[in-house]
């Protein structure tokens, strides 16, 4: 099967796939921020079944700085929303931390978006009214921290974006860049386990993107735990290890180098 | 989410949205200032009867006999006119055998009015005015006081002595730039001397209680309020305690039914007035004004109901990505539940308080331009902001439950 063959030599895929194919049911160890085991995320559109993903198989360690490729259509957005717990599986397992988190109920659910994991999407997501300040705080308001201890984590969260100058700026009076900062600052706020970004760049300039591939190539070195969805090569070049989706499955998995190899024209033709 | 943070959320949406909150808020802003515009003029009143107006009239525990009734109630029916007329007026001599019945601590007067034109040197023309005839402790049971001079004396009482004591606008008709006290004003062509002056009453409803002269029952004006002089047109009688009031009512009744030589089964041929009776008549005004008070403003809340449920609507299709940020920043289905609840009664407890507001200037506005009083009630105020909040949570349910129910990632798709 194509999967295996492109899971060539330099991949460290003995220990992934030994992560993923044990017993369905059995708690991965410690080392695994997430597995996914054949999960699969089918939409009944009257009476036609979407097969959005047909049994993906991931692996994820800890500090890992992974990005998602593939054609439009191939399911990266759906995998994030299931990783990011905004979605549910309709078959196969999800471990997040150790835990089993696809079968959980919705406010369990919020509970774990809230804690775990920070999101950032393309087109932001601020609230246009609130101020910079006021928008990164806002999953301190749902962890139920005081307005002070908010306030100050959250100017804390702008700093390490190099937004401090900006706290009090609403959005629109903000750059994409600058907004797209702002979002991230307001990802890492509650100083989540995975970092999850659906097209990031999406909406940015090149100039404005390699800022924030700056950005995230940053967190990664602090050792966060980056999961970025791109369809853009010479952006996933970025991550140290990018997972191929293909019509819902994943189909290839290799090494930062590797993918640089086999795409250099790609890559080099937007540098 | 934390309470406060929701009302400010709401508060700075109602700032973001001035026209579409003002709007919001009409509703309820009417019908909770015309509840406290109402209620604080019913109340207003009520405590206007009930201390004042009522106690001017008959007094506190006191009753009067009266031939007929003087303050009817509502509608009476023509035949019941009819046999008013044709019982038997009270004479003086009557007065002695009921004195001598009440009980003990009893306090009592005697008064004959009638409006009669008085005049004096010290003005144009002679002018109308309420005179009365009184004996016994007229003022202190119907809590006149002398502003200046003196009361009757026990001899001028007893004498007929030609003295009065007048109201102060008596004094602004007749006396209009010299002190009143020891000069002269002329009523049925007889001279009477100004002993005192009483207190201002004020007056309410159209009735004015300063334009009256008091003179001993025994001067000579008693002839003129009556068409036979012996004719008294009240015994006013006033009991310690309101406990009394059945036993002295009974023995007047006892001594008036013999001298009128009623048989048994025969009814009263004269009323014993008492402020019950009085009062029984706004009672039962008092009712349908309160009912109008409730009736006006519900209609205001409930429209105010209906505009704040579709613009919550609104606000949920409008805010969906919100909805979706928040959800997916960890909002629980409860918060988002409790964020749009605590809007909906922010904005519509807000409409409230500009209510009350309105209102009370209101009630105050046509305190001021009509003879009718006006007191605000503190518990209309607690109503009017309970009910604005009430109103909120109600209309706010489904549109926020409806919000609770997003799904994050539909959500967050919306444009
Ligand atoms: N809510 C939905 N209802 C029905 N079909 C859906 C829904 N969401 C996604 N799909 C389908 O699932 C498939 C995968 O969609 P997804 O958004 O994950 O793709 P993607 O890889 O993110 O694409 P893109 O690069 O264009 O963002 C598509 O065929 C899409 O039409
Ligand atoms: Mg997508």
């Amino acid at each position: 099967m194509s999967e295996t063959t492109q899971r060539e030599a330099p991949l460290s895929t003995t220990a992934e796939r030994q992560a993923v194919t044990s017993q369905a049911g059995a708690t991965p160890s410690r080392d695994w921020v997430i597995v996914t085991r054949g999960i699969k995320r089918e939409y009944d559109m009257g009476g036609e079944i979407v097969r959005a993903l047909r049994g993906v198989d991931v692996a994820i360690r800890r500090n890992e700085y992974v990005a998602i490729m593939g054609p439009s259509g191939s399911g990266k957005s759906t995998l994030m929303n299931i990783v990011g717990c905004l979605d549910t599986p309709t078959a196969g397992e999800y471990w997040l931390n150790g835990t089993l988190v696809s079968s959980m109920k919705d406010d369990e659910l919020a509970r774990i978006r809230n804690k775990e994991i920070g999101f950032v999407f393309q087109t932001f997501n601020l609230l246009p009214r609130a101020t910079a300040l006021h928008n990164v705080e806002l999953p301190l308001v749902y962890a139920g921290m005081s307005a002070r201890q908010r306030k100050e984590t959250a100017a804390y969260a702008l700093e390490r974006v190099q937004l401090t100058s900006r706290m009090y700026h609403k959005p629109n009076e903000l750059s994409g860049g600058q907004r797209q900062r702002v979002a991230i600052a307001r990802a890492l706020v509650n100083n989540p386990s995975i970092l999850l970004a659906d097209e990031p760049t999406g909406n940015l300039d090149s100039a404005t993107s390699s800022e924030i591939m700056k950005v995230f190539e940053e967190l990664a070195d602090q050792g966060q735990t980056v999961i970025m969805v791109t369809h853009e090569a010479d952006i996933a070049a970025h991550a140290r290890r990018v997972v191929a989706l293909h019509d819902g499955q994943v189909s290839s998995d290799t090494r930062r180098e590797h993918f640089v190899a086999q795409n250099s024209t790609a890559i080099e033709a937007k540098q | 989410m934390l309470f406060f943070e929701s009302i400010r959320l709401a508060l700075s949406t109602i700032r973001a949205q001035k026209l579409k909150s003002f709007f919001t808020l009409l509703g309820v802003c009417i019908g909770v200032m015309f509840l406290i515009a109402v209620v604080s003029i019913v109340e207003g009143m009520g405590r206007y009867m009930e201390q004042d107006l009522i106690g001017k009239l008959i007094g506190v525990n006191s009753f009067e006999l009266r031939y007929r009734p003087n303050i009817n109630i509502g509608d009476v029916d023509p035949s019941v006119w009819e046999s008013y007329r044709r019982r038997p007026r009270l004479f003086h001599d009557d007065v002695a055998p009921v004195i001598a019945a009440l009980p003990e601590g009893a306090r009592w007067a005697v008064v004959s009015d009638n409006n009669l034109p008085v005049s004096s040197r010290y003005s144009g023309g002679p002018r109308n005015a309420q005179i009365s005839a009184v004996e016994g402790e007229f003022f202190a049971i119907r809590k006149f006081e002398i502003a200046e001079g003196r009361d009757f004396t026990p001899q001028e009482l007893s004498m007929g002595t030609p003295v009065v004591i007048i109201g102060p606008d008596v004094v602004k008709r007749l006396f209009p730039t010299v002190s009143p006290l020891g000069r002269e004003l002329r009523m049925g062509g007889l001279p009477y001397m100004v002993i005192g002056v009483l207190k201002a009453q004020g007056s309410a409803i159209g009735l004015s209680f300063d334009n009256q002269v008091f003179a001993p029952w025994q001067a000579p004006v008693h002839r003129l309020l009556n068409r036979v002089p012996q004719i008294i047109d009240a015994v006013i009688v006033q009991v310690p305690s309101a406990a009394q009031m059945t036993e002295a009512q009974e023995r007047v009744r006892q001594v008036m039914r013999v001298r009128h030589r009623l048989r048994p089964g025969q009814p009263d041929n004269f009323t014993l007035q008492t402020s019950e009776s009085a009062l029984a008549f706004w009672n039962k005004l008092k009712r349908y004004l309160v009912l109008a008070g409730i009736a006006l403003p519900a209609i205001g809340l409930v429209v105010g109901a209906i505009v704040i449920m579709n613009i919550m609507l609104v606000a949920v299709a409008e805010r969906t990505r919100e909805i979706g940020i928040r959800k997916a920043l960890g909002a629980r289905r409860a918060d988002i539940l409790s964020q749009f609840l605590v809007e909906a009664a922010t904005l519509s407890t807000v409409g409230a308080v500009v209510g009350i507001a309105l209102g009370i200037g209101l009630a105050k506005f046509i305190a001021a331009v009509s003879p009718l009083p006006a007191s605000v009630a503190s518990w209309s105020i607690i109503v009017g902001v309970a009910l604005g909040a009430g109103v909120g949570i109600i209309s706010g349910v489904y549109p926020a439950s409806r919000a609770s129910l997003l799904d994050p990632i539909a959500a967050l798709r919306q444009e």
